[in-house]
């Protein structure tokens, strides 16, 4: 055989296991992370978990999961308009004026901006003035995270919808925010809510932000005006302060396997219903 | 722009020789379409003020720590809130010291998984493998830290006692981002490869390219934009990262020098001091803080000029 296809069949070969090796690699330590999971969560899930609410030594997650699930909800919708929006005027408006790329380039920094950073701007702009942590703090922090994730989603997919398409709806007299909104909305439908509940699942387990925002309390609170409770503080001050209470470690491996599991289940739904309409 | 759509919209309504009902209606969208340009622009203005107000608050939050401490901030190798003593070296090495060990373990894994997934990795097998790695860039970083306290580091603590005394350190920390990263990278890397049309991929096995040529030549040169971009979103993460970390990088606040001690990183430090800080600390971990956003500023930076010039070099 040729010496030449000889060596390129080598090293394709060699770059391929490589790859094999890296997918085992990683996909060991990932099922590893979710076995000790359902083994160190499973023994202390009950009803009552969700139920009770948490109290000294030990109690339940209720309270933990009803204001985590109003906070994220908030900041989901309030994120999707704005992010929507902005990431449909980079797309459509925007081109490639110095503008749109400022606003791009600053988006890209707001996307990995440390979650703690927001937190601390969330402090140093709400909190502070208004003397006390709160629940509209916090799910102000996570909707300054959302943010730039629905941004840059909208806006990757909405340039994936082909100009022809664009141009056939201007042909046939259709207005521009009718095409936008009738026509490149429906080709990048998939997409976009794919970049929401990706966002929707990154924030819904933040921690650090909250840490200096929403706090987190004991209490059944309904009231978004103090502070709120919410899972991921559970989790962190479980396995932290009060790491010595045995219950508490317990409580705190639940709550990571209902945690996990609620942002496992919001994923699979979004791709089942993309799926059907896509 | 908007004076020639509206020439044009005027001599649309002469050229169709529209009605009074038509015309009203292309006046109404019309109408529509620059208040639909003008909001969408304004909420896409929003981003900026949204970073101008982050920098804003932290410099004028950490202003006093900078009056009071000046120079010695950013050199002192040592934190002791209780003697108001705060230098920041520690934590700006901790940061750097773990993301970099992170991405030097996660980028080529990831591009592994992502080339396995999308090239070699049987059908059947490639919807269930992918979903589950997109699935689990979705885990909370705290499940991360607590997996990364409870599980990692005894093992590594039991199984190597020389290199992990503690079991915590900057290395256990490293390691923990680089598992948090991987998925992460992976299902960015995948999601732009999969989206390079199924005709330039048969031309080039057409041509007899090998997997690899194919993956080298054709699929990374028009997907390149992506993986680095999903690179960066690693590396960010990696830098703020803070609860997985807090958990296990040992939080020791003196310069450690070797990679497997214990040490802290500015968002572990945050963390752990700011709930109970007050006056002269609080500023001081603002200004931190501010640190910590000019890192991550000017690594993305330099990655979008990398990227431009490669862009530039491409025919």
């Amino acid at each position: 055989m040729n010496p030449v296809y000889q060596r390129r069949r080598r090293l394709n070969r060699f770059v391929m296991v490589l790859c094999l090796a890296a997918a085992l690699f990683g996909i060991a330590w990932l099922l590893m992370i979710l076995v000790s999971l359902l083994i160190q969560g499973l023994p202390a899930l009950s009803p009552s978990v969700f139920f009770e609410r948490t109290q000294m030594s030990g109690g339940g997650l209720g309270n933990a999961i009803l204001g985590s699930l109003v906070m994220t909800a908030l900041a989901t919708v309030g994120g999707s308009i704005i992010g929507i929006a902005a990431g449909t005027w980079l797309a459509e408006y925007g081109g490639r004026s110095h503008l749109a790329n400022t606003i791009r380039f600053i988006n890209d920094v707001l996307l990995s901006a440390p979650s703690i950073i927001v937190g601390l701007y969330i402090y140093a702009i709400i909190v502070l003035p208004m003397g006390h942590f709160s629940g509209w703090a916090g799910a102000a922090s996570l909707m300054v995270l959302i943010i730039p994730v629905v941004i840059r989603s909208t806006e990757d997919m909405l340039l994936l919808v082909s100009g022809t398409l664009r141009e056939a709806a201007s042909a046939l007299g259709a207005h521009r925010w009718w095409v936008v909104i009738r026509v490149c909305y429906t080709g990048a439908k998939a997409g976009i809510i794919t970049g929401i509940l990706l966002g929707c699942a990154r924030i819904s387990g933040e921690t650090a932000p909250l840490l200096f925002t929403a706090l987190n309390s004991n209490q059944w609170v309904f009231n978004l005006n103090s502070e709120m409770p919410n899972l991921p503080m559970v989790l962190y001050q479980n396995m932290t302060i009060n790491s010595f209470i045995p219950a508490k470690v317990d409580l705190a491996w639940t709550g990571a396997l209902i945690l996990t599991a609620a942002v496992l289940i919001l994923n699979i739904l979004a791709r089942f219903i993309s799926a059907r309409k896509g | 722009m908007t004076s020639t759509r509206s020439v044009s919209a005027s001599q649309q309504q002469d050229l169709l020789g529209a009605n009074a009902r038509e015309q009203a209606a292309l006046r109404r969208n019309g109408i529509i379409d620059r208040i639909f340009e003008k909001g969408t622009l304004t909420l896409a203005l929003a981003v900026l003020a949204l970073l101008g107000t982050i920098m804003a608050s932290l410099i004028v939050a950490g202003w006093p720590a900078l009056q009071e401490l000046g120079w010695s901030f950013f050199t002192g190798d040592r934190w002791a809130a209780n003697i108001e003593h705060f230098g920041a070296l520690p934590a700006i090495y901790g940061t750097l010291v773990t993301s970099i060990i992170a991405i030097i373990i996660a980028v080529p894994v990831s591009l592994g998984i992502a080339i396995f997934l999308t090239e070699l990795c049987p059908v059947s097998l490639r919807r269930v493998l992918g979903t589950m790695v997109e699935l689990l860039a979705g885990v909370p970083s705290i499940i991360y830290g607590m997996w990364g306290v409870e599980v990692l580091s005894p093992f590594l603590r039991e199984h190597f006692p020389t290199l992990f005394p503690a079991g915590t350190g900057l290395t256990t920390a490293g390691l923990i981002l680089a598992i948090m990263i991987i998925p992460f990278i992976t299902a960015i890397t995948r999601d732009v490869m999969v989206t390079v049309p199924a005709m330039m991929r048969e031309s080039a096995y057409g041509m007899g390219c090998t997997t690899w040529e194919v993956v080298r030549n054709v699929i990374f040169p028009s997907v390149r934009g992506g993986i680095v971009g999903g690179v960066i979103l690693g590396l960010g993460r990696a830098l703020g990262e803070t609860m997985a970390v807090t958990f296990v990088i040992g939080n020791n606040l003196f310069l450690s020098p070797t990679l497997t001690g214990q040490g802290t990183s500015i968002a572990a430090l945050i963390a752990n001091q700011f709930p109970e800080a007050d006056g002269l600390q609080r500023s001081a971990l603002l200004l931190l803080g501010l640190v910590l956003f000019v890192i991550t500023f000017i690594v993305l930076a330099i990655a979008r000029l990398m990227l431009r010039r490669i862009e530039n070099r491409a025919p």
